[in-house]
């Protein structure tokens, strides 16, 4: 038994977590448990990239999956319920319709797929090639991720990162700039102060 | 006697390790995986991961969120003043390329532009990943000023 069998089982074994803790998240009721099964998700899947030798890709779900996203995640729960309202016991015929015209397009596709690693699929065949024979030349650097991101699509890098700023924008705009109020942050701790003063006394108001 | 002591002692041993991986991945970006975005979100998740266990006061007071809304346009910034410096470093008579990083220094035989170029854009990436991601955290959890001793 050769290596490339042995990371197949390893694959496949990925795959069926992948699939339980997908029912799990479905199933369960208690946010805390989704939120940390998301991340588990998430891992999981950074662990099958590395099988797949897709290393930078792995990395950044394991540090965006399961780091930052859950723990958002957790900080958005904690603005809400902890358990989750059980769905209704109707069935959702249109729904399930549509799943099983997808997955049954999917599964139509999959004899069309490239073979694992085959250097004349599409997604290898122009520039990939092209990449990977000129990053020692032209850009010098090890890592052909690093040369592709950062030089030879540096202006779609650059995109990316306006992208990134304006999410941060948006989210600003519309929940605050996270100073728990309006105005300037110079003098947060005794605007804080008088803001839990006046909640308080609201609260008494009221009792 | 604060209830978290466990936590609070590991968390603080394991801070100033997360921050240190962060900066390696950061430069180590040409070398191996990694790079500006996941070495931001790293970073990111270790002020979060202090803001959790010691309370949104001391997270803020450690990193301002005014710091966190000028580090997402300085990275921007950054990449940005890149791309025009090579506009403005290029020799008379060679073509302007936004971004073209050989046009940072003149040794074009080891590329060295090449690795200062990317090393200076992987840098604006950097600030702006890890402040945008302060910065939805700071929304976020700054709506709930500390998590109840009930819920954890």
């Amino acid at each position: 038994m050769d290596h490339s069998d042995l990371t197949q089982y390893l694959d496949y074994a990925l795959i069926a977590m992948l699939l339980a803790v997908g029912f799990a998240i479905v199933r369960l009721r208690n946010l805390f448990a989704v939120v940390m099964l998301t991340g588990v998700y998430s891992l999981l899947s950074a662990a099958w990239f590395v099988s797949l030798d897709a290393v930078d890709v792995a990395f950044t779900e394991a540090a965006v999956g399961a780091g930052i996203s859950t723990v958002l995640m957790l900080g958005a729960m904690l603005l809400t319920a902890r358990e989750s309202e059980p769905a209704g016991a109707k069935r959702h015929w249109a729904a399930l319709a549509v799943v099983v015209a997808a997955g049954a397009a999917l599964f139509f596709a999959i004899p069309d797929m490239p073979v694992y690693g085959d250097p004349n699929s599409p997604a290898n065949s122009y520039v990939g090639m092209d990449y990977m024979s000129s990053t020692p030349n032209e850009i010098a650097v090890p890592n052909v991720v690093t040369a592709v991101l950062a030089s030879y699509r540096g202006y779609d890098t650059f995109g990316e990162t306006v992208v990134i700023f304006t999410a941060a924008l948006g989210v600003m705009l519309l929940l605050g700039f996270g100073t728990g109020r309006r105005e300037d942050d110079d003098d947060a701790a005794a605007g804080k102060a008088k803001v839990k003063a006046g909640k308080a006394g609201k609260t008494e108001d009221k009792a | 006697m604060s209830p978290h002591l466990i936590l609070r002692v590991v968390s603080k041993l394991l801070i100033p390790m997360i921050v240190v991986f962060g900066f390696y991945v950061q430069f180590h970006g040409d070398f191996g995986p990694g790079g500006g975005f996941q070495a931001g979100v790293i970073i990111a998740v270790a002020v979060i991961l202090y803001a959790l266990i010691f309370g949104m006061e001391e997270a803020r007071r450690a990193v301002p969120p005014a710091v966190v809304r000028y580090g997402a346009a300085l990275g921007v910034l950054i990449y940005a003043s890149v791309g025009v410096a090579t506009l403005f470093m290029n020799g008379a008579g060679e073509p302007l390329n936004f971004l073209d990083y050989d046009a940072l220094h003149p040794d074009q035989g080891h590329h060295t532009g090449q690795h200062y170029g990317i090393l200076l854009v992987e840098l604006g990436v950097l600030t702006t990943v890890a402040s945008v991601m302060l910065a939805i955290f700071y929304a976020f959890a700054g709506r709930v000023p500390d998590i109840p001793d009930e819920e954890w």
